[in-house]
């Protein structure tokens, strides 16, 4: 197998960083990104949030459901209700920061240099990377993902910004049609990545149990919510695991 | 900006959190494979629900121009995406679109 | 218990119930690959970004004080805890002595410079 000159060990890592970038840009999670930002910048829009907040919360956070939670229930609910749901969201990062690491570390990379590879990391963004990476030389990995994640995190500012201003300007038809984008596209994505019944008996509790709950005005609904479809969900993935262990 | 004793429970907050994640790592590390995967399945079934909490409260309670969209149009838009999710191949893409267009359809028929 | 955003606002509460328990996630599977070295490198960060946002919240509580802080004029509060941080620092670090002296100095202060 010959080695093109873009993946010659001793390429610049502003070059290797560069590299990543473009990835991001033929990759058609860019356009999934900005598709799904446009919605969000409208929500932050209509719940009263600034462009500035926007553009800051998807530097900080980068985690779509995470800052959907935020704008919609900041202005409402109190500081700690917002701060469980947003912990109860994010776990996924762990797992997958966890895979991530083996496939960048090389001779002599400084621990350091995994922080940001670690903050960038998102679905997209780690999806592409484990597709991507093993094509790169070691050395290279880490530049490479630091653009890969930089550039994805830019289609999502852009697509926020793009939203807000569209959310600002467009008469009300348009504007209900931007902001459903987000429901529809979480719906969607949590529907296409369940996998199990666990999954999907999680989310549909979740839809049902989430109205009743929010209905009896006790606060931490959204934790509460998650709490008790999710461990029904879990109860039942259980009894039908000991049930199959049971009957060969 | 105005305080009242709530920046106190902030920096209660910031100055108990660094030493508890380690302390709870150490406890979750020394309980073994089996109960982490066992964890982790219910954490997941958890963050599951809670998305599809959040989707429908911005359904049932939705923000700005939705809130003028009828309730029975917004439900019928949710579910037809869905429906297309399901019928075309499991597409996202599909369904989102199909959740649209019923949404626009509903507003230009019943108002909103 | 009942802190809204309306209380810290927007930015302060980003970071704090945005940024924080998101990232805590991310660092958790950084230290269990030992990615990081935990009980050098992640926890002198975690622990440098608290206390930077420690500083910042005491500053505000000095700076934008609310109710009976108010009355009290600025210069007053800020030369008070000035005051009780050297003398915290001359009593070998003794914190009680650095309370003490910047509530002394706060409230002599007061009396002093209240039209």
């Amino acid at each position: 197998m010959s080695i093109g000159p873009s993946e010659h060990p001793n390429r610049a890592p502003g070059k290797v960083f560069a590299d990543g970038m473009v990835a991001a840009l033929r990759s058609v999670f860019f356009y999934v990104l900005l598709g799904n930002y446009v919605g969000i910048g409208a929500l932050a829009y209509e719940f009263g949030f600034s462009l500035g907040w926007m553009v800051l919360s998807t530097l900080l956070v980068w985690a779509a459901p995470a800052q959907v939670i935020l704008i919609s229930t900041l202005g409402t609910a109190t500081l700690v209700e917002v701060a469980l749901a947003v912990t109860l969201s994010s776990v996924r990062f762990l797992p997958m920061v966890a895979a991530l690491v083996p496939m960048l570390r090389h001779e002599g990379g400084r621990q350091r240099d995994l922080l940001l590879p670690m903050h960038l990391t998102a679905i997209s963004v780690w999806v592409e990377g484990m597709r991507l990476l093993p094509a790169r030389p070691r050395e290279q990995r880490v530049a490479f993902y630091n653009g890969l994640g930089v550039g994805l995190i830019m289609a999502a500012i852009i697509g926020s910004a793009i939203g807000f201003y569209l959310a600002a300007r467009l008469p009300p038809l348009f504007a209900a049609t931007l902001l459903f984008f987000t429901p529809l596209a979480l719906l969607m994505s949590s529907a296409r990545n369940s996998r199990t019944l666990l999954d999907g008996l999680a989310f549909g509790l979740g839809l049902v149990v989430g109205p009743i709950v929010a209905a009896q005005k006790i606060g931490l609904d959204l934790m509460w919510t998650g709490l008790i479809a999710g461990t029904i969900a879990y109860v039942v993935h259980r009894v039908r695991e000991a049930k199959a262990k049971v009957t060969p | 900006m105005t305080f009242g004793m709530e920046p106190y429970l902030a920096l209660i907050l910031l100055g108990f959190l660094p030493s508890e994640i380690w302390r709870w790592l150490g406890i979750v590390l020394g309980r073994g494979l089996d109960e982490q995967s066992e964890i982790i399945l219910w954490v997941r079934g958890v963050a599951t629900a809670l998305i599809a909490a959040v989707v429908a409260r911005i359904v049932l309670i939705p923000p700005g121009a939705l809130a003028s969209v009828p309730l029975s149009v917004r439900l019928a838009a949710i579910c037809g995406g869905f429906l297309a999710f399901l019928l075309i191949r499991r597409s996202a893409f599909a369904g989102v679109l199909a959740g649209e267009a019923v949404l626009i359809a509903g507003i230009l028929a019943f108002g909103g | 218990m009942t802190a809204t955003m309306a209380d810290i606002g927007p930015v302060l509460a980003l970071i704090l119930v945005g940024f924080l328990p998101n990232e805590v996630w991310r660092l958790l599977g950084l230290v269990l690959v030992r990615g990081l070295d935990e009980k050098s490198q992640a926890i002198i960060w975690v622990r440098a970004v608290a206390t930077a946002m420690l500083a910042g919240v005491l500053a505000q509580l000095v700076l934008a004080s609310s109710g009976a802080l108010a009355t009290i004029p600025l210069g007053v509060r800020i030369g008070a805890a000035g005051l009780g941080f050297v003398a915290f620092l001359i009593a070998r670090r003794s914190v009680f002595v650095g309370v003490v002296t910047g509530e002394a100095a706060v409230m002599l202060g007061a009396y002093a410079f209240t039209p």
